[in-house]
């Protein structure tokens, strides 16, 4: 019993983080057509950003601000000059590009960075916290609650501000919000800002536990477009259930199965999943009109 | 003798119906012509017959068997075949070759064979060149026939569009607005077209705007409103049904 | 006559795997080149799954690790062949690409990606997990194929590197043949007709779930096969080959040199052979340089390099 507990513990704070990748894939995707592979990019820069700022001398928090901050800044510049110039380009270009970009950030942190693992102090200590025979680290309540306030901020940013309904409408019918008056341009702007910067924060929040390098980036990508297309690509409910089934399937295979086949789980329920609902748990099914 | 038959076709998108419980029939060699206002149901209603929607409600019946959803690939084998009104041709692809795709049917084969380019697949392409090139012919496009399709004019791919379902050899041709976009002499070169076909025997369901064609070439007129069939006979009983002139013709005399 | 693309192609292709060891600087470059055949006969499966059909995989080096290891294989545990090793795993990857096909190519764009790419990375846990058959991630040793001890005794002396360098550009230029067959026969036509439009492709007769998974079955083989001359020549083989970067090298590949024509795909597959080759000076820009270039081409060269310079040259000349 106990032994189940732990293994849905931390299936639950790795389940966190993928919710958190899967969502950024989501906001960019809904804004854009677009699924950004370079997307664990930003969970790493957050992470090593933080690290080297941290080591310069500031403090943590500040260290963690300018790490999003950063984060979210390359994730407009990334916008700028990979994305707009290649609107309308067929989906496998896309892909093309998002994955250069994304070796590019790799190539680039490697520079500006090192090639060391990485980590800082957790933010609430190390020591276990005991729970029905079953041990969680602070820092996995710092993961769980980070996402759970994401997710809460993003919905109500979607639902009650002017702005969040604006991003909704675009990636509902984006000529329609054209035509009534929405900023398009602006909306993945701020897609991209909002996706990089979330993606920094599950770095943050992440790092102490897992540690970084400059190349954890592309596993976490894997995970979190498996994650989104679990649940079903552009919606962020799927995004967080997706994330969370794949967080804990993993956690249950590396506990009861093997740890070495973990990943496997994972893809072979996304396989068995598509087979039965092709466009995801909470996908919409589309029908060309001719 | 019946061809093709509707009985009761229905669908709802989002709760709304889009179509109710349409039924008629055409004859081999007959013109039946579709009409109606904008968003009447009539793309969707040849949608549903083409297999390219799930019918909610209703049969559609070929030749005596019951082909209701049954995809399109298997109707096109079983002599169905239509045209888009958002064309749908092959873009990348040129006139000639937009043409052949219309022989599938006929010109595949083994894969096996057309990897390793043997005399029978060399035939069989060969076949249906021709066959594709006396079509473009047909519908006055030989001159374009190595253009990429995607440079031709709206006119232009109507017409291929046309020239590509017949190379089917269809027993019924379905034709989405075929003359949309066509100046004046196109629309009368499509208006012979159509009938020529008609009289080889193919049975036609058109759906077309330009009444004047309607009502020179049909032989007999569906009329559809808000999804319902409201009227229903030879063009001149449908054109002094009140009901007709109150939905459709009114609007579209008082327009001109 | 004039020439038709499919002879010209094929005459270029072969005027440079004969040619071009006349301008190599050292005989490094006879591996070189021979990976660079290997390389361009993967791509151009993905030019017929992809360029032509339309269909996304990124999974394909998958097919080149059970390629690869049928080859490390085979010849120890059933005593077969190094050559009928590559039929054995062509075989058992249009085997398993048309059972994994006929679920996955119902899904469309991104959702068949990821269906693909989690098939790729199934296969290649597989080979990194199963140690006591695959001897995991250290890689595992690949019998010789035997030919070039044969040519030697029939009186053809070739280096190793000659050897490979010669048989690998054959077998691309058997690979590319066989390819641009298919693209003008009724096969080709109606897979790039059902890229341009799945419903008219329907309408006009073609089951399109049939000729996906065609697609699909013909370029795993292309893929198995590649995979089993990367190991034949190195005598060595590692998971890698079945691993998710390999997968999108060989996309990018294709769709940087241009996924729509075998020359343009088989020159992607040149020049991203090349790159490293010639970045080793600045190894540490190589991925800088890499990503820059995937992300160039595919904004500026939208079609890829080789058929978006065609274009020009004949929009310039008309
Ligand atoms: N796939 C779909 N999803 C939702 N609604 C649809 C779909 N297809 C058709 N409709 C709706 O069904 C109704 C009928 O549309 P349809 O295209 O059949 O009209 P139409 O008679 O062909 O009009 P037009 O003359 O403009 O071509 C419209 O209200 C349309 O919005
Ligand atoms: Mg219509």
């Amino acid at each position: 019993m106990s032994e189940l507990l732990q293994f849905l513990l931390s299936g639950v704070t790795v389940g966190a983080v993928y919710a958190l990748v899967a969502l950024g894939f989501t906001i960019i995707y809904n804004a854009s057509d677009v699924v950004n592979f370079a997307q664990g990019e930003f969970v790493m820069l957050g992470g090593m950003t933080t690290v080297f700022v941290h080591a310069a001398g500031a403090p943590l928090p500040l260290a963690v601000l300018a790490a999003i901050v950063l984060t979210a800044a390359l994730g407009v510049a990334m916008n700028k000059l990979a994305i707009e110039p290649a609107r309308g380009a067929p989906v496998v270009s896309l892909v093309i590009i998002t994955i250069g970009a994304s070796i590019f950030i790799r190539g680039a942190a490697q520079l500006i960075f090192d090639k060391q693992i990485h980590s800082f102090p957790a933010f609430s200590g190390d020591d276990p916290i005991r729970i029905m025979g079953a041990t969680i680290l602070p820092q996995s309540l710092w993961v769980i609650g980070g996402a759970v306030a994401v997710f809460i901020g993003l919905w109500l940013f979607f639902t009650r501000t002017l702005l969040g309904r604006a991003v909704l409408a675009t990636s509902n019918n984006r000529l329609a919000a054209q035509l009534v008056g929405i900023n398009t341009t602006f909306v993945m702007t701020l897609s991209f800002a909002l996706s990089a910067g979330i993606g920094a924060l599950a770095g943050v929040l992440v790092t102490p536990i897992t540690l970084t390098s400059y190349d954890v980036g592309l596993g976490l990508a894997l995970k979190g477009f498996a994650a989104a297309m679990l649940g079903g690509m552009g919606n962020p409910k799927g995004a967080l259930v997706g994330g969370l089934a794949l967080g804990l399937l993993e956690g249950l295979t590396a506990g009861y199965i093997s740890s070495q086949y973990k990943d496997a789980a994972a893809f072979i329920v996304i396989l068995a999943v598509l087979f039965f609902l092709p466009q995801g748990l909470f996908g919409r099914k589309s029908t060309d009109r001719v | 003798m019946t061809l093709l038959q509707i009985e009761g076709l229905g669908i709802s998108f989002g709760g709304i119906a889009a179509v109710k419980d349409v039924s008629f029939a055409v004859k081999p060699g007959e013109i039946v012509s579709v009409i109606g206002p904008n968003g009447a149901g009539k793309t969707t209603l040849f949608n549903m017959i083409s297999g390219v929607y799930l019918p909610g409600t209703g049969r559609v019946v070929l030749n005596g068997e019951d082909v209701t959803a049954m995809s399109p690939h298997l109707l096109a084998r079983r002599g169905m075949c239509r045209t888009f009104q958002n064309l749908q041709v092959f873009q990348s692809m040129t006139v000639l070759e937009n043409t052949i795709a219309g022989y599938h049917l006929q010109e595949s084969g083994s894969v096996l064979a057309d990897l390793l380019n043997l005399p029978a697949s060399r035939r069989r392409a060969r076949t249906a060149e021709a066959g594709a090139r006396t079509l473009l012919k047909r519908v006055g496009l030989e001159r374009a026939a190595e253009r990429e399709a995607g440079s031709l004019s709206y006119g232009s791919l109507k017409r291929l569009e046309i020239a590509r379902a017949m190379a089917l050899n269809p027993k019924v041709l379905l034709l989405d607005e075929p003359a949309a976009g066509c100046n004046a002499v196109e629309t009368e070169e499509i208006d012979h077209l159509i009938a020529e076909i008609a009289a080889s025997g193919v049975a036609i369901l058109l759906v077309e705007h330009d009444m004047k064609m309607v009502m020179r070439i049909s032989n007999h007129i569906v009329v559809l409103d808000h999804g319902e069939k409201i009227a229903e006979g030879d063009p001149a009983t449908v054109s002094r049904n009140p009901a007709v002139i109150a939905a459709y013709l009114g609007a579209e005399n008082a327009a001109g | 006559m004039r020439l038709t693309q499919k002879s010209a192609t094929l005459l270029a292709l072969a005027v440079i795997v004969a040619l071009a060891p006349l301008f190599f600087p050292s005989s490094f470059y006879y591996r070189v080149g021979a990976l660079i055949f290997v390389n361009g006969l993967a791509v151009t499966g993905i030019v017929i799954l992809t360029g032509w059909a339309g269909q996304i995989s990124l999974g394909h080096a998958g097919f080149a690790g059970i390629g690869a290891y049928a080859c490390a294989l085979a010849p120890v545990h059933l005593g077969l062949h190094p050559a009928g090793a590559v039929l054995l795993g062509a075989a058992i990857s249009a085997v398993l690409a048309w059972l994994v096909g006929r679920p996955i190519l119902r899904l469309k764009g991104y959702y068949l990606a990821v269906a693909s790419l989690g098939m790729g990375i199934l296969i290649s846990m597989v080979l990194n997990n199963e140690r006591d058959l695959t001897r995991g991630p250290d890689g595992i040793d690949v019998p010789d194929l035997g030919l070039r001890g044969a040519l030697k005794a029939a009186g053809l002396d070739l280096s190793n590197g000659q050897f490979w360098y010669f048989f690998c550009g054959i077998a691309l230029l058997l690979g590319a043949w066989l390819a641009l067959n298919l693209f003008n026969s009724p096969t080709g036509r109606a897979l790039r007709a059902l890229h341009g439009s799945e419903i008219a492709a329907r309408t006009v007769g073609i089951d399109v779930a049939r000729l996906k998974l065609q697609a699909f079955v013909i370029s795993a083989v292309y893929a198995s096969v590649s995979g089993s001359l990367l190991a034949l020549q190195n005598k060595f083989i590692t998971p890698d080959v079945a691993g998710f970067m390999h997968s999108v090298e060989m996309v990018t590949m294709a769709v940087l040199g241009g996924v729509g024509s075998v020359a343009g795909a088989i020159f992607g597959a040149a020049v991203l052979t090349l790159l490293p080759q010639v970045l080793t000076v600045f190894a540490e820009y190589e991925q800088l340089v890499l990503g820059t270039v995937m992300v160039l081409v595919m904004i500026f060269l939208r079609e890829g390099v080789v058929p978006s310079i065609l274009r020009k040259i004949r929009g310039a000349g008309e």
